[in-house]
């Protein structure tokens, strides 16, 4: 199973990014758990500057805006 | 049936078509762009107005400039749209790093103007570019420079101004973003940053690797087109609608005697009330040109106009997360200090 942290201070596209992630997981048929992560300080211990940012099993993958979904079949299918 | 839409997912992918595409988009534009004036006059003429008088010359002023600002700034932000594809905040602040005050601040402040940001994501920003070892002066310059010195505002200003005025804002705002980021790191000032910031561990520098297409990039300048342009547009036609209303109501000899030169005292007193004023750069350039048009002093306006767009509320509001209430005040200070320097230079320069 996968871990997303879905990384933000809670706008409107961190829960859009975090909505389509979960959206894409439940559709390829695979399990995910998507934790939201607002803290500034541990959102900057991931080295993201521009938010919304994604980290898939410890790795940053993506930082700022929202991401496309060919992108994310392509993390999650990693 | 198949074919059709085989051809269209073909299409869909082709650089070519996009390119294309994108091509004969700006061609329209221009064509449209080109005929602008005669259409906006003889849609005034049918407006059933008495020829001459201050509410003609309201209608007049918004029936001319509404299409026109919006339809620049449309191509303006889309352009940069495709520009900024290339830069993203954690490659500048990889470039940032550990560089020296000086040249720091003059690189934060150019890739101010590049870097993709919004003020809703302003404390991530600080925060990572700060506890990455850029020095905070230099985080100051690209925070001041960032939203000030911008496409929108550059656009509008050569649209509606002239290219005179859009080149001395963007060199003045770069000098103001340089020099107060300058003096707030000789300051040394990093103890005044709230606790929690201190102590932020960086996590290793990410950047992503950038495997955008001409399409991801052609796409890109139309999402920036959709977000921006659908978020200010009704700032706009406010701007407009003020600008429309000085033009027509407002007398000559009252807002020259207001904003002219020869009062000292307006360029102080428009930088405090650009402070609370907030607005984007959209809305206050058809009130900037209505103001000058009206005899207001170059130097004043743009001060007014920086005062608007580099100082407001709700950005010290977001920065009282990561800084002190002090530091703020030095950060309003010094900077509302550069745009008062820039006001009463122009006021003296163009006398």
């Amino acid at each position: 199973m996968k871990t997303i942290k879905v990384l933000g201070p809670g706008c409107k596209r961190c829960q859009t990014t975090a909505d389509i992630l979960r959206a894409e997981a439940e559709r390829l048929g695979l399990a995910v758990e998507i934790e939201k992560v607002t803290d500034y300080a541990e959102i900057a211990a991931f080295g993201v500057v521009s938010t919304p940012g994604i980290v898939i099993d410890g790795k940053v993958v993506h930082a700022g805006g929202l991401p496309k979904v060919e992108d994310i079949d392509g993390w999650l299918a990693a | 049936m198949n074919v059709a839409v085989s051809v269209r997912a073909y299409a869909a992918k082709s650089p070519a078509v996009w390119i294309a595409a994108t091509a004969g988009a700006l061609a329209l534009w221009f064509a449209l762009y080109w005929r602008l004036e005669e259409f906006s006059g003889w849609a005034v003429a049918r407006l059933p107005l008495p020829p001459d008088g201050h509410l003609a010359e309201a209608a007049r002023f918004f029936v001319f400039d509404a299409p026109k600002v919006l339809m620049l700034l449309t191509l303006v932000v889309f352009g940069m749209g495709i520009v900024r594809s290339f830069f993203s905040p954690e490659r500048t602040r990889a470039l940032l790093a550990g560089r020296r005050e000086g040249v720091g601040n003059v690189a934060a402040a150019t890739l101010g103007v590049f870097t993709p940001f919004c003020s809703c994501s302003a404390v991530p920003l600080f925060v990572g570019f700060v506890s990455a070892g850029v020095p905070l002066g230099v985080t100051f310059s690209f925070l001041i420079a960032a939203p000030m010195v911008n496409e929108v505002a550059l656009g509008l200003l050569f649209a509606l101004v002239g290219w005179e005025v859009a080149l001395v804002y963007l060199v003045f705002g770069m000098i103001v973003a340089i020099v107060s980021g300058w003096i707030i790191g000789r300051l040394h000032l990093e103890g005044w940053l709230e606790e929690w910031v201190r102590n932020v561990r960086a996590g290793e520098s990410v950047v992503i690797p950038d495997h955008a297409t001409v399409i991801d990039r052609i796409e890109a300048g139309l999402e920036a087109v959709r977000d921006i342009v659908g978020r200010v547009w009704i700032w706009i036609l406010v701007g407009i609608g003020v600008g429309a209303f000085i033009h027509g109501y407002v007398p000559t000899d009252l807002l020259a005697s207001i904003m002219g030169r020869e009062a000292w005292w307006s360029v102080p007193a428009v930088v405090v009330i650009g402070i609370p004023i907030y607005s984007n750069a959209a809305g206050i350039i058809p009130v900037v040109e209505a103001l000058l048009s009206k005899g207001a002093a170059l130097g004043t306006t743009l001060a007014f106009m920086m005062s608007v767009i580099a100082l407001s509320f709700p950005e010290m509001v977001i920065l009282r997360k990561v800084m002190t209430a002090r530091l703020i005040a030095v950060f309003v200070g010094v900077v509302a200090a550069g745009i008062l320097a820039v006001g009463y230079l122009f006021n003296f320069l163009f006398s």
